[in-house]
């Protein structure tokens, strides 16, 4: 703009404001100002001037006493149904460490003694409603201990040949044997694989009735079908040709399940059950399921008797062994603790928004009048 | 250019340290930091040669000019291919990232591995990669908006190829290059100016880039040179000495050697400064003698300051604390690891090595300092940064620090002291300029021992200030009639900002904000209509009138009158004013005579009739034959009182208006006084004044020399050739302790002696009466030289001049030799009048229990009077003044002040005390077997008053109460004078004002106006401190709670250093789906509205006394962060104890609840929530949610061992999963949330109170607020007595008013209080 244009465009807009004195020069200049007051002048918005709009949490009494009771009616809904769902559930626990001297596996806790079974037997006076869970559990076993977790090999177990010849060296001293051959499955983690077998039999009139066992699915599918692959070789003996198994595994990974070929490998269903390390070192895990047959109502009421192949070592690091019957709800386990403490929380919801309810009548009311 | 950039601290000085280019240099380490070479070339000592690039010298031109810079700048760090390595180098200066690369060498260790390698790596990365954006960011900007055009403009530089001047980019101008500009140009590089096209070589220019003052300077060509025709390079045969490249803008030293050896001094007025601007004159040339980043503007651009706050001393503290919580977590880990392994003979879960549990132990303890890593909160510092930019960013958005009239906002230079503002207890303001306009007017004058009031005057600065008054009204009811929907007071005093607007440009009109239309603009702030329009004191002109009537020939009153012609003359010629008129274009060359020959015929005519001291009677002749000049032309020369109100058209139409720019206003006004009794200053040039005398026409006067101001000799004086009496006089204006000091009695006839004797004895009385009136005072003398005497003073005087070295000593004794023996004519006395809403704005800082200090300069009376008008100074209030001229006095003084003030304490009717302290005794005072007794008298007053201190002493004052307080201080001041001030305390605020640009250049905020002080403390600082406050307590509480849910569960893993999430979630977890919330919340959140925390000021005491971050609260968030921990674990625990859960699965809910409870931690301790946050905490939870749910998806074989595939599916599609969290969440969050409900109304606190009223609607929130500042009036103890001035405080925004319904109420609290 020229500056003839400016003082013209000046004249125009606001010739009265201006004092007597101020002369064309000084016109040109508040132009020059009054453009450069557009850049200089901060912007007029609920943000830059921090007027937005706000909502304040603490200090609406009516919102927090209604939303207090409500919280706590609902939470106390909860836990009634929780409480009511988990007394539903039964549970059945057995030790069989065999550390008391009564106990029938007593004789099978010398660690010398190899292939020792022993008895566990116990009655049922009602049904056992089904579908029955069959858990082994360790207690005292820390399968969350960080080296233990981290001693395998994650691509060996995805069937990746090439760490078949050389595992990790995370898998050490369960990476090569005394004979520098790969272990195959490698690491500590496999290693201690449990191998306590377990029969069930019912005692029908004296006679012992094998109740059926479903070892199908109890592994997560997400590991069954996705993260642990058997190498694609067939047969699957092949693939383990120059490596050696765990040094603790009485067979190879490819004879796992003799009964069933596809149960084999890393697929195996109780590989894949331990190798999902336990968080907590008193843990259970599921080894069968009850769904068939006779039983997939659940267990009749009887008297039942539970052979235990014993071979899993756990008395040398104060370890107890167990195994455990238990049907399921949606909300999972048997668990008395999540019901009541529901209950609990929703009671103190209540009761804290009485109190403040007194709290506000007495202490902020006196002032609004 | 001028915009703040973000630049830290620590690359600016990193930069300084390594480059020898010099890139980006501290101001203070200027000569000896600039290249090394350059002292080992041909320049002996600090001295730099300059000579023409094209001259004849060409040979030698590029030896001499090694070491200078090119003119382009970089202000840019980085250049693209630097960027990479200095930017991580600078930012391993850091030790929260030296921290962070510690991890990730130690997770390199394979014995205490934690995680893969990549993930601890990830941390560090991501901060690394934020910062660098954010520097490239800023570098890129600081390029793209200022290098890039500085470099590109285009200058006309002479070319020796083409003969001729052409055009060249900036950056191609080198030293000893020739430059031509033209008017209105900016200068591109320090030159020296050799040629102007102005007749008499001087030419102005506008320095308001450099230092934002927007009057004219005056620059003169350097002595000696061939003028009229245009210089030629090629026959530049001179060579230039000059002092190295420097930053004081104020001083340049060197000299030009001729090829016949002469030399010629050269001066701070040849220099032309890059950056300014060339006004008024045609065409100068000039030589470059500094350039690029060795111009004196460049070396002034320190850059942003870097200081540490007192907020994050206390955070470094309780980071300590979080360390040494780390290193017992991981202890204990590390015994629990060692006596768990020992206690273990064989388990099949164990594997088998060698490794003693103790050594394991050791191990594991570097393992866990891996995992609990998160505890030391490393993102907060760069949370930190980030915040303080947003703080920063809605600081300098604020409208209300906007200045319409300068058109300017709030400059922060400091960008990361922003809640120190929150936080001050002390507040050290100068006087002059800060409380005050320092717009001078000239208010009224004693001459020869004679007042004259000027009642007419007074009233006339009355009427001013009504006028503003009511313009504020008239707007303030536009306003309330343009809201007329939402007529409530709340809705009113938001539109406060834009009525203080209006009032300070003082124009009233209807249309208010569409058409602003300041009436005074900026440029003429010395010459607005209420510092020119002085009304004469009608006695004084009658005495004038004298000279034109025929009583002037009486001796006694001729006598006097010879002082009062003097005294005048020396308004109108004792200064550095540039005059220019507005109807010839200022930037159009011009003689400011209107003719030469003009002036010459004046001179015959006034050669010979002598007009002295010695000799008035001689003068009567020409005197009327000259008035019968005057009057032949027609003009009356007789002045009523009646008249006075055309007063301005008595001047000749000929002349015009005048405009008068001085570098200071004191010296506008005296000349715009001088102009209203008709002497005129009419034209100032290098070498002649013009002045119009009364009754006399225009004279010129030959200008010998100017002694300008300085703060060591505090006066200024200009030795002139008597155009009447042709003798050399030297005509001094300066304080008024110097110049009484200095007027000794001529050694003469007694008579006379004793004339003055009286003149000095009447003279200080009335100095006394204007230093109690709060005027500033200004004593004016003259001298009388003989003409041996001056030749002898002129030789030693121009030896001084030329002289490099220790030149400001010698200049100053040279000044000092002159201006002795001087003849006192008079005093004149100054308004200063106070800005606006200073009153309330002190008022307010005391409410809010800030001590204001006021350190002043001015002499005693002054101070205390215009500590009344801020009301600094109540009328109940008892005054301690402490004058003292001994150290033991002293002593004894500041006992007694003791003694008095407590039996004051007990008496009735006072409501605190006031010290009032004079510089002497100050220095007493601050020795340090004193400084105790000092304090300990000054702590308990409400306010103290420093007078006549001195720069250094102010800082010495503020130093003192700083340390041995242990107090937050603020300074505040406009000047050179406050510099030390502002730079030592704490806080320095600078007021950009009339004074220059050096208050601002060193403080940590620029504000314009004084009042803008009260928000930015009240408001902004509030804010600041209780947010980020609050954000560090959050990010404190925020880590040891994620972090003591990975300790937890090492009592479940053999305290082996397991986690029981994916490691990839853990390290995200802070870094991404809980990081971004806390920075809303340290930047938005706002407890109080901004209207409330103005209206109640108590409301800051709350950051005074650190109640957001107090010990005690940063341990019961730490309690409360394990409590939640806790919580957050073991309801997990309990609820899958004993089942098949997997590690990972186990983790989940934990991860889920520990997000959820952490992120609704922070909707319980927000003040506020909007849109954004509610839109922020549920993209955080949502980013969290889908996050884990992909990865549980998608990663097969990543992250071993805890390899996350398919448990966050599984787990989310069970109910037990959101039954855990649910209560997890609502248990956890209970205590706190309780907590926070039943103190805020069992006992809230004042914040709280003030949020719960911002709730209310506008009837009872005005009710409220009454009922608060009563209840607050009545606790103050002594102040019982309510007077008419507290009743205004009720309500002490102006703007405030009462809707009709309540003005009841209002006057029944008014008959309550009386």
């Amino acid at each position: 703009m020229s500056q003839q244009d400016q003082k013209d465009h000046q004249g125009q807009q606001q010739p009265e404001p201006l004092p007597v004195h101020t002369t064309t020069i000084q016109k040109v200049r508040i132009m020059m100002k009054e453009e450069l007051e557009t850049t200089n002048r901060p912007d007029n918005t609920a943000f830059t001037q921090q007027r937005l709009p706000a909502w304040q949490p603490m200090l609406s009494a009516g919102i927090v006493i209604p939303g207090f009771v409500l919280i706590g009616l609902a939470f106390i809904g909860i836990g009634v149904a929780l409480f009511i769902t988990s007394q539903n559930i039964t549970v059945l626990e057995k030790d069989y460490t065999g550390v008391e001297t009564t106990s029938d596996c007593y004789k099978c806790s010398n660690p010398s003694d190899k292939n020792c079974t022993c008895k566990l037997e116990f009655s049922l006076s009602t049904l056992f409603e089904g579908p029955v869970f069959f858990y082994y559990g360790l207690s005292n076993y820390f399968q969350s201990q960080r080296s233990y977790g981290a001693s395998k090999d994650e691509y060996q177990l995805s069937g990746d040949l090439d760490y078949f010849k050389t595992p990790i060296s995370a898998c050490s001293p369960y990476q090569y044997d005394a004979n520098q051959n790969p272990i195959v499955p490698c690491g500590s983690l496999a290693n201690s694989m449990f191998n306590d077998t377990f029969k069930l039999y019912q005692i029908v009139n004296g006679t012992k009735k094998l109740v059926p066992f479903d070892g199908k699915g109890i592994a997560w599918w997400t590991d069954y079908n996705i993260k642990y692959r058997n190498p694609s070789v067939t047969p699957l003996k092949n693939a383990f040709n120059g490596t050696v198994k765990p040094s603790f595994w009485s067979k190879p990974a490819y004879e796992l399940d003799t009964s069933d070929p596809s149960n084999n490998g890393f697929v195996n269903q109780d590989f894949l059950v331990w190798m999902r390390r336990a968080a907590l070192p008193d843990f259970r895990k599921l080894y069968r399921r009850i769904t068939e047959g006779d039983y997939a109502r659940g267990l009749p009421a009887g008297n039942y008797s539970l052979e235990i192949a014993y071979n899993y070592p756990v008395l040398s690091f104060g370890g107890r062994k167990k195994v455990v019957f238990s049907n399921v709800s949606w909300m999972g386990g048997k668990n008395q603790f999540l019901g009541i403490a529901y209950l609990v929380v929703g009671s103190l919801c209540v009761v804290m928004s009485m109190v403040m309810l007194i709290v506000y009548a007495k202490f902020k009311f006196p002032e609004d009048d | 250019m001028e915009q703040i950039h973000w630049v830290r601290h620590r690359w600016q000085q990193l930069v300084a340290a390594e480059s020898g280019q010099g890139r980006y240099s501290a101001p203070d380490a200027v000569p000896t930091k600039s290249s090394p070479k350059l002292h080992n070339a041909q320049l002996t000592g600090k001295r730099r040669t300059v000579i023409a690039r094209h001259g004849p010298y060409q040979h030698e031109y590029d030896s001499v000019s090694k070491g200078c810079q090119g003119n382009g700048i970089r202000t840019t760090k980085y250049s693209l291919l630097s960027f990479i390595p200095m930017n991580l180098f600078q930012q391993f200066h850091r030790v929260a990232n030296l921290y962070f690369l510690f991890l990730v060498m130690l997770n390199w260790v394979p014995v205490v591995e934690a995680f893969q390698k990549e993930i601890t790596m990830i941390p560090l990365v991501v901060v690394l990669i934020v910062i660098a954006i954010k520097d490239a960011l800023e570098d890129y900007r600081r390029y793209y908006k200022s290098d890039k055009i500085a470099n590109g403009r285009i200058c006309e530089v002479y070319s020796k190829k083409q003969q001729t001047y052409v055009d060249q980019r900036w950056q191609d101008v080198r030293v000893g290059d020739f430059v031509r500009l033209s008017c209105n140009e900016i200068i591109p590089a320090d030159m020296l100016l050799l040629y102007s096209s102005d007749l008499h070589g001087v030419c102005y220019i506008e320095t308001a880039n450099l230092d934002g003052e927007t009057n004219l300077k005056q620059r003169q060509v350097v002595r000696d040179l061939p003028q009229g025709s245009e210089l030629t390079p090629e026959n530049f045969h001179s060579r230039i000495e000059c002092e190295n490249p420097n930053n004081d803008l104020s001083r340049f030293r060197g000299y030009m050697e001729h090829p016949s050896n002469a030399r010629v001094g050269l001066h701070n007025d040849n220099l032309l400064l890059r950056s300014c601007t060339i006004r008024n004159t045609e065409t100068i040339i000039g030589i470059v003698v500094y350039a690029g980043h060795e111009t004196k503007a460049m070396k002034n651009n320190s850059g942003p300051r870097y200081k540490r706050s007192k907020l994050e001393r206390r955070m470094n503290m309780d980071i300590l604390w979080s360390v040494v919580l780390l290193v017992i977590m991981c202890l204990t880990a590390a015994i629990g690891h060692g006596l768990w392994l020992r206690n273990l003979e064989e388990a099949s879960f164990l594997i088998p090595d060698t490794t003693s549990p103790a050594l394991a132990g050791f191990y594991l303890f570097w393992t866990m300092i891996i995992v609990l890593q998160v505890l030391i909160p490393v993102s907060l510092y760069v949370s930190i940064e980030i915040v303080k930019l947003g703080q920063i960013f809605f600081i300098q958005n604020d409208v209300d620090f906007y200045n319409e009239y300068l058109d300017s906002r709030i400059q922060c230079r400091a960008l990361n002291i922003t809640e120190d503002l929150g936080q001050i207890q002390y507040v050290f303001s100068d006087k002059t300029g800060t409380l005050t306009e320092n717009k001078m007017v000239f208010r009224r004058c004693t001459i020869a021992g004679v007042e004259y009031p000027h009642e007419e005057n007074a009233r006339r600065l009355e009427v001013y200030k009504q006028e503003e008054d009511e313009a504020m009204g008239r707007s303030h009811t536009l306003k309330s009639r343009a809201s007329a929907k939402s007529l409530s007071c709340k809705s009113l005093s938001c539109n406060r900002s834009s009525v203080s607007l209006h009032t300070l440009t003082g124009h009233s009109e209807g249309e208010g904000e569409e058409t602003p239309s300041p009436t005074l603009p900026r440029h003429s702030a010395f010459s607005s209509p209420m510092e020119k329009d002085v009304v004469p004191d009608p006695f004084l002109v009658q005495k004038l009138n004298c000279l034109s009537s025929p009583l002037f020939l009486l001796m006694d009153a001729s006598m006097e009158l010879t002082y009062i012609v003097d005294f005048f003359m020396a308004l109108a010629i004792c200064n550095t004013v540039v005059v220019s008129s507005p109807n010839q274009p200022r930037h159009v060359s011009r003689t400011p005579l209107k003719s030469l020959e003009d002036i010459k015929m004046l001179f015959q005519r006034f050669s010979l009739p002598r007009f002295s001291t010695l000799s008035p009677p001689h003068t009567t002749e020409s005197t009327r034959s000259f008035t019968g000049r005057l009057f032949a032309r027609g003009k009356p020369a007789t002045f009523t009182p009646s008249e006075e109100d055309k007063i301005v058209q008595l001047n000749p139409g000929a002349w015009n208006e005048l405009i008068y720019e001085a570098e200071s206003p004191d010296e506008a006004a005296l000349v715009h006084a001088a102009r209203a009794y008709h002497c005129t200053l009419r034209g100032h040039s290098l070498e002649r004044l013009l002045v119009e005398l009364p009754g006399m026409g225009s004279l010129a006067v030959h200008l010998l020399h100017i002694l300008p101001f300085d703060s060591t000799r505090k006066r200024m004086s200009v030795v002139v050739r008597h155009p009447l009496t042709k003798q050399v006089v030297v005509y001094t204006k300066g304080a008024d302790s110097v110049i009484m000091d200095l007027a000794e009695s001529p050694k003469g006839a007694e008579q006379s002696e004793s004339r003055q004797g009286h003149i000095r004895e009447q003279t200080q009385k009335h100095l006394d009466n204007y230093a109690r009136e709060g005027l500033r005072t200004l004593c004016i003398a003259k001298r009388v030289q003989t003409s041996t005497e001056y030749e002898v003073w002129l030789k030693r005087h121009a030896f001084a001049e030329t002289s490099i070295e220790n030149r400001e000593e010698l200049l100053l004794e040279s000044a000092q030799r002159l201006e002795t023996n001087l003849t006192l004519l008079g005093a004149t006395g100054i308004v200063d009048r106070l800005q606006e809403e200073v009153p309330e704005t002190i008022e307010a800082l005391q409410r809010a229990g800030v001590k204001v200090w006021v350190l002043t300069g001015d002499k005693q009376e002054t101070a205390i009077n215009i500590a009344c008008a801020c009301k600094l100074l109540r009328s109940t209030d008892h005054l301690l003044t402490a004058n003292c001229g001994s150290k033991e006095a002293c002593k004894a003084l500041l006992l007694e002040l003791r003694a008095e003030m407590e039996c004051g304490e007990a008496a009735e009717g006072t409501s605190g005390f006031t010290l009032v302290v004079d510089g002497r005794t100050l220095e007493f005072a601050l020795q340090e077997d004193l400084k105790g007794d000092f304090l300990e008298l000054s702590r308990c007053c409400r306010a103290v008053i420093c007078c006549r201190s001195t720069p250094l002493q102010k800082s010495q004052v503020v130093r003192l109460v700083q340390d041995q307080l242990q107090v937050m201080t603020l300074a505040i001041g406009d000047g050179a004078n406050d510099v030390s001030m502002i730079q030592v305390a704490d806080v320095g605020i600078g007021i950009s004002g009339q004074e220059g640009m050096q208050a601002v250049m060193s403080s940590d905020f620029a504000i314009s106006r004084f009042k803008h002080l009260r928000k930015l403390l009240l408001v902004h600082g509030h804010w600041c401190y209780t947010r980020l406050a609050n954000m560090i307590l959050y990010f404190f509480y925020k880590n040891v709670m994620y972090v003591n849910l990975l300790f937890w569960y090492q009592f479940f893993c053999g305290f082996s250093g397991s986690v029981m999430t994916n490691s990839w979630v853990l390290i995200f977890f802070n870094l991404l789906f809980t990081s971004v919330p806390p920075l809303l919340y340290g930047i938005l959140d706002k407890d109080v509205s901004a209207d409330t925390l103005i209206k109640l000021p108590e409301l800051y005491k709350s950051g005074q006394n650190s109640k957001a971050y107090l010990t005690s609260t940063f341990w019961l968030t730490m309690l409360d962060a394990i409590y939640q921990s806790l919580v957050c674990f073991f309801v997990p625990y309990f609820a899958y104890a004993g089942s098949d859960a997997d590690m990972l699965s186990f983790g989940s809910p934990i991860n889920a609840s520990s997000l959820l409870i952490i992120l609704l931690h922070q909707v319980i301790e927000s003040r506020t929530l909007t849109w954004l946050h509610a839109l922020l905490l549920m993209g955080s939870a949502l980013f969290y949610f889908s996050f884990t749910l992909v990865f549980s998806v998608v990663c097969v074989t990543c992250s071993p061992p805890n390899n996350p595939l398919g448990v966050d599916k599984l787990q989310m599609s069970q109910p037990l999963f959101y039954g855990v969290c649910a209560l997890t969440t609502m248990l956890a969050l209970l205590p706190r949330f309780l907590f926070q409900a039943l103190h805020n109304s069992i006992c809230p606190s004042d914040t709280v109170k003030a949020a719960l009223m911002d709730k209310l609607n506008p009837d009872d929130y005005c009710k409220r607020m009454q009922r608060w500042n009563q209840t607050q009036a009545q606790s103050k103890t002594r102040s019982l007595v309510i007077n008419v001035e507290d009743s205004d405080i009720k309500v002490p925004d102006p703007d405030f008013r009462l809707p009709s319904e309540l003005k009841e109420g209002s006057a029944t609290t008014g008959s309550l209080l009386s």
